[in-house]
């Protein structure tokens, strides 16, 4: 999943950077995004789908903050072994609790957050994920969040 | 205004949480799957988003198709007197997208402040790295950067049927 670089044009980024802020909440939300990029709702709707299609876009549509609807969201890390580093990864992916899953250079080589909508499920949905994939994981809930806001601008760019 | 979702509010996540139809009129689509209007789905989004359940609709970017190579989790072990002045401080910085206050898990894992920064290149990104230890200054007694090599998952909330 981590991709080559992608070749962007200068609308693909508009688009991008556009969307990464929000969308409007109307009957014709396209149709209204695209006026502000200066394109019609066709254009528009053809585009993400190219976007969508290409991996630049791992999703399009609405994010939700679980925990202020009872759930939880909780970082979590594993030391895989490199003999079973991606049968590892296969048992922690199965898992639909699982949201995002990156392996980073440390001796805890793989992080994931669990994302569940009942807080009390978070115990059960670790304990199934430690059983599968045969490892110990370290939970790291967060105490304190200082700041989120992730706006990542895209520029053009050839493959 | 908090917002508590009921079970429409239930459905309408899982109905969306891997994404917005892609038609001409998505919340009227929507309405028809569900068995409600569509000024209900955009009225009830609408509430999920003033109470910030939703805290936006829009585009989730696969940072590395971006060029955003060099993904950085910088971790510190900062005084636990003065984590949130600091952590606060931290999370002010234009560059670093989250920052959170999390427990050390001793004696493998010292670190109790956590801090997302994103560059082109890991050079690009070491004097950002340097600006958070520089704002930390003697409160912090050490850090680490782990570097992402891999997104091997981004599909994001998938709430279970009985969720």
């Amino acid at each position: 999943m981590t991709l080559p670089l992608v070749a962007l044009d200068a609308l693909d980024c508009a688009i991008v950077n556009t969307l990464q802020r929000g969308f409007p909440l109307t009957p014709r939300p396209y149709a209204d995004a695209a006026v502000a990029l200066d394109i019609d709702e066709a254009t528009l709707l053809a585009r993400l789908r190219s976007l969508l299609d290409r991996g630049v876009l791992t999703r399009f549509g609405p994010l939700f903050q679980i925990e202020r609807a009872g759930g939880r969201f909780v970082l979590c890390a594993c030391h895989a072994p490199a003999d079973r580093l991606e049968a590892v990864i296969a048992a922690i992916n199965a898992h639909d609790e699982v949201a995002h899953h990156y392996e980073r250079a440390h001796h805890l080589n793989l992080w994931f957050v669990l994302a569940v909508g009942r807080a009390g499920d978070v115990a059960a949905a670790l304990a199934r994920i430690e059983a599968d994939a045969d490892v110990p994981v370290l939970a790291f809930p967060k105490e304190r969040e200082y700041h989120v806001n992730l706006y990542l601008p895209a520029t053009p760019h050839a493959a | 205004m908090p917002h508590d979702p009921d079970a429409i509010d239930r459905a309408l996540i899982r109905a969306t949480q891997a994404g917005l139809p892609l038609v001409a009129a998505p919340y009227a689509a929507l309405g028809e799957r569900l068995g409600i209007t569509e000024r209900e789905v955009i009225a009830r989004l609408s509430a999920m988003q003033a109470g910030g359940v939703l805290r936006r609709i829009g585009a989730v970017p696969n940072h590395y198709a971006l060029g955003w190579r060099a993904n950085g989790m910088t971790v510190w072990d900062v005084d636990d007197v003065a984590v949130d002045a600091l952590g606060e401080r931290v999370g002010a910085l234009p560059f670093v997208s989250h920052c959170y206050r999390r427990p050390r898990r001793l004696p493998d894992w010292p670190y109790n402040l956590f801090a997302m920064v994103h560059a082109r290149t890991r050079e690009e990104a070491a004097p950002l790295v340097a600006q958070i230890a520089a704002a930390l200054g003697g409160a912090c007694r050490s850090h680490d950067v782990l570097w992402s090599t891999r997104i091997l998952k981004k599909t994001g909330l998938r709430l279970a049927r009985d969720g």
